[in-house]
C-alpha cells in the first residue's frame, strides 16, 4: 500500500487511465502549464502533450459543453472545475445537456465524461465560494454523483467514472487534497459506483457522513466510543445511486440514525435520507433520524461564525446521544 | 462569382511588433478586415456544377420540408401533435443549401429547437420524424423528444435542441472530436438570430478560434426571436461581425436563394477544413409563428406578404421553368410525389405504436438496472 494524499490519488487515477485510452483528455483553467490550481494534474502536461492537458480561458459554460460535444462524438473528457462554485454558470450544460440528451435523443448520444473539482466549504472565502452542491445534482436523472472522503475511495472510484459511460459529477474538496492515505496498489483498481462503505462496526448508532462529513462522524464515534458505545459509520461514497440497502441493513441492527451533512439542510442529501430511510425502516427506530448540517444561511466569513455555521463532531456527538435517549 | 467583399470595417491586426507592450500601442494597429457578402442570384446553376436533376433535386428537398411543415401544423390542428411545434417555412434555402456542402457520412450537423428542416435535409426520413411529433415508438427518438428534439447519429445530426444557445457550446466540441480523432470532419452548427446574446455564443465561438476548430456557426437570421425583432435585440443589427472579436471570417448570405447558400457554405467548409472556424450569417424569414400559439402581432400582414414575394422555392421554380430545366408538368410531378411522400409519413406516424410505460425508465443511463427511486 501506499500513502499518497488525496491529489495524488485523484491524479494517480487519470494518469492511469490515460495512458490506457488515448480518448481520454484533461480540460480545465490552469490544469496544464500551471500544473492545476490546487496541484492536483501537476506534471500531467508534460506526460500527455498539449493536446490531451488542456488549458481553458474562465468559460466553465463554454468548455463543460465543449466537453459534452466531445463526448457525444465517442471521446471521454475529464473537465476540471477549479471548484463546483464557479460550475453553477454550467450548470445549464450539465443539467439540461449531460443529465437529458441521452433520454431526449432514444439513447442514441451518451456521454462518457467526469466532471470533477472541489466542493462544499473550503474556509473563510464567504458565501459564494462555500457552497455544496451535491443535493442539487443529485436532483437530476442522467447523472451520477459521487462525493470521496479518502485517497483510497478517490482512486477507485474516479477511475470507475473515468470508465463509466454516463456523466459524472465528482466531488473532491480544498480542505482534503493534502491529506494521505493508504492506497491500494492494485493493478486496475477500481471500486464499484453506487456501493456505501461501512467504515466503523457497531450496534449503538449508525451514523452517515460523506466527504468531509465522514471525518465529523468518525469523530463522533470516537467519542461514544469512550462512553463505552460502538457507533456504526457509513460512508455512502456515491450519492447517486445511492446504497440504500447499506443504510437500511445498519439501521435494522442498530435502530437509530444521524447523517452529517455540511450541505445547507433544505432539500439536501439528508432530507432524502431521513425521507427513505424512515419510510423504509419505520418499524425499526427507536428515535426519530436526527441530522446535523451546516446552518440555514449563507456561509459566513468571519472565523467565529464559519466554525458555528459547519456541522461539528461535537454537535454529531450530541445528536447521537440525543437518538439513544442518553441525557 | 458572387463574393463581393463589399462589406468592410472592423479589426485585424497587421504589421504588428513581435510581442511586448509595442505591440498593443494603437500606433501599432491597423484595421483591415473584410467581410465576404453572398447576395442573391450571384450564381447560375451552372456556376455551382449542378446539372438539370440536380436543380431539381434541390427543388424537391427544399418542397418535402414545406409540405411536411404544412402537413404538422394539420396535425397540430388535430391534436395529433402536442407541445411547442416550430416551424421551418420560409427557412428551406438554408438547409438544402447547406446539405450540399457536407460530407455526408462524416460531417456532423447540429440545430436548435427549429429542426424539421435540416432533419429532413440531412436524410433522415419523414416517416421517422412525423412519428416523432406524433410521440410514437418509431419516432426518431422512440417518442421521448418530440418537435424539438430529433436525433440521428446515423445521418450526423446532433440534434435537434430547446434551450436557445446551449447546443453551440456542444458543436464547439463536437469540431474538438472531429479534430482530436483527425476523421476529416467538420460540424455545421445552426443557431437562430436570438442566441446570438446568449453567453453560451461568444464561449462557445473564442474556444473554437482559440483552439481552431473545424466548425461553421450559421445565423439563421429570420428577423425575430420569438417576438422580438432584430433591432430590438441587438446593438449592432450585423450579426456576422460577431466572427471579428473570435478571429474567424464572416460573412452575409441572401437566404432566399439555395445557389446563395450553397456556394457560401462551399466556401465555408473549405475553411472548416483547414481548421479555420467561421460565421456565416444568412438572412432569412419565418412565415409562420415563432410557434402554433404565436399571435404573431409584431409584425404587419404586409411585411410577411413581401417576405413571401421572395420565397425560395417558388424562386427555384421560376428559375427551373426560366432556364428550360423543367416544364410545369415536370414539376407537378415532382410535387405530387411529395404530397404522396409526406402523407405517407402521416399514416406510418398514426400506425406506430406509442412507447410502452416501462419504457419510461430507458435511456435515462446507458447500464441496465439503475435502481431508480420508485
Amino acid at each position: 500500500m501506499a500513502k499518497l494524499q488525496l491529489r495524488e490519488a485523484i491524479r494517480a487515477a487519470m494518469v492511469e487511465e490515460m495512458a490506457r485510452d488515448g480518448d481520454i483528455f484533461l480540460m480545465g483553467e490552469e490544469v496544464a502549464e500551471y500544473n492545476g490550481a490546487y496541484k492536483v494534474s501537476e506534471g500531467m502536461q508534460d506526460l500527455f502533450g498539449a493536446d490531451r492537458v488542456i488549458d481553458t480561458p474562465i468559460s466553465e459554460n463554454g468548455f463543460a459543453g465543449l466537453g459534452l460535444g466531445a463526448a457525444m462524438s465517442g471521446l471521454r473528457p475529464i473537465i476540471e472545475f477549479m471548484t463546483w462554485n464557479f460550475a453553477f454558470v454550467a450548470m445549464d450544460q450539465i443539467v439540461n445537456n449531460a443529465a437529458k440528451i441521452r433520454y431526449m435523443s432514444g439513447g442514441q448520444f451518451s456521454f462518457p465524461i467526469v466532471f470533477r473539482g472541489p466542493n462544499g466549504a473550503a474556509g473563510q472565502l464567504a458565501a459564494t465560494h462555500n457552497s455544496s452542491v451535491e443535493s442539487v445534482y443529485s436532483c437530476f436523472p442522467g447523472l451520477k454523483v459521487i462525493s470521496i472522503s479518502n485517497p483510497d475511495d478517490a482512486k477507485g472510484l474516479l477511475k470507475s467514472a473515468i470508465r463509466d459511460n454516463d456523466p459524472v459529477v465528482f466531488l473532491e474538496s480544498e480542505f482534503m487534497y493534502g491529506m494521505r492515505g493508504e492506497v491500494s496498489d492494485e493493478e486496475d483498481y477500481l471500486i464499484p459506483i453506487g456501493k456505501a462503505r461501512i467504515a466503523r462496526d457497531g450496534d449503538a448508532v449508525t451514523i452517515v457522513g460523506h466527504n468531509k462529513s465522514y471525518w465529523r462522524a468518525m469523530e463522533a464515534a470516537e467519542m461514544l466510543e469512550v462512553d463505552g458505545y460502538h457507533a456504526e459509520v457509513i460512508d455512502p461514497r456515491t450519492i447517486r445511486p445511492f446504497d440504500w440497502d447499506t443504510v437500511i441493513r445498519s439501521v435494522k441492527k442498530t435502530n437509530r440514525l444521524v447523517i452529517v451533512d455540511e450541505s445547507n439542510p433544505f432539500a439536501s442529501v439528508s432530507s432524502e435520507i431521513a425521507f427513505q430511510i424512515q419510510s423504509r425502516c419505520f418499524d425499526y427506530l427507536d428515535a426519530p433520524v436526527r441530522r446535523v448540517t451546516a446552518k440555514d444561511t449563507p456561509a459566513p466569513y468571519a472565523k467565529n461564525l464559519m466554525t458555528y455555521y459547519l456541522p461539528s463532531a461535537e454537535d454529531t456527538y450530541r445528536a447521537c446521544r440525543d437518538v439513544m435517549y442518553l441525557d | 462569382m458572387t463574393t463581393t467583399d463589399s462589406i468592410t470595417s472592423a479589426a485585424d491586426v497587421a504589421d504588428a511588433p513581435s510581442n511586448g507592450l509595442e505591440a498593443s500601442r494603437p500606433e501599432h494597429i491597423t484595421f483591415t478586415t473584410t467581410f465576404r457578402s453572398y447576395p442573391a442570384e450571384g450564381d447560375t446553376h451552372g456556376d455551382l456544377g449542378l446539372y438539370r436533376d440536380g436543380v431539381v433535386a434541390l427543388y424537391r428537398d427544399m418542397l418535402l420540408q414545406r409540405r411536411f411543415e404544412e402537413r404538422a401544423a394539420q396535425m397540430y390542428g388535430k391534436q395529433k401533435i402536442g407541445g411547442f411545434l416550430h416551424l421551418y417555412n420560409g427557412q428551406e434555402a438554408i438547409s438544402t443549401g447547406s446539405a450540399q456542402a457536407l460530407n455526408m457520412g462524416l460531417d456532423t450537423v447540429i440545430t436548435a429547437y427549429r429542426d424539421h428542416g435540416l432533419a429532413l435535409a440531412v436524410g433522415m426520413e419523414p416517416g421517422e420524424c412525423m412519428a416523432e411529433l406524433f410521440g410514437r415508438i418509431d419516432g426518431c427518438s422512440q417518442g421521448k423528444g418530440g418537435s424539438m428534439h430529433f436525433f440521428s447519429r446515423e445521418k450526423g445530426m446532433y440534434g435537434g435542441h430547446g434551450i436557445v444557445g446551449a447546443h453551440i457550446p456542444l458543436a464547439t466540441g463536437i469540431a474538438f472530436a472531429h479534430k482530436y480523432k483527425r476523421d476529416g470532419g467538420i460540424c455545421v452548427c445552426y443557431l437562430g438570430d436570438g442566441a446570438v446574446w446568449q453567453g453560451a455564443f461568444h464561449e462557445a465561438l473564442n474556444l473554437a478560434g482559440l483552439y481552431k476548430l473545424p466548425v461553421i456557426y450559421v445565423i439563421e437570421n429570420n428577423q425575430y426571436a420569438m417576438g422580438t425583432s432584430v433591432e430590438r435585440a441587438a446593438a449592432d443589427v450585423d450579426l456576422y461581425k460577431q466572427s471579428v472579436s473570435y478571429a474567424m471570417p464572416g460573412s452575409l448570405v441572401n437566404g432566399m436563394d439555395v445557389f446563395s447558400v450553397m456556394r457560401a457554405m462551399r466556401d465555408h467548409a473549405d475553411m472548416a477544413r483547414r481548421n479555420q472556424p467561421s460565421v456565416v450569417e444568412i438572412r432569412t424569414y419565418r412565415y409562420r409563428g415563432h410557434s402554433m400559439s404565436d399571435p404573431g402581432k409584431y409584425r404587419t400582414r404586409e411585411e410577411l406578404e413581401k417576405n413571401k414575394d421572395q420565397d425560395p422555392i417558388l424562386r427555384l421554380k421560376a428559375y427551373l421553368l426560366r432556364e428550360d430545366l423543367a416544364n410545369e408538368s415536370e414539376l407537378a410531378v415532382v410535387d405530387r410525389s411529395v404530397k404522396r411522400e409526406v402523407l405517407e409519413a402521416v399514416d406510418f406516424a398514426a400506425r406506430s405504436p406509442q412507447p410502452p410505460l416501462e419504457a419510461i425508465y430507458d435511456h435515462v443511463y446507458t447500464e441496465e438496472g439503475f435502481p431508480f427511486l420508485q
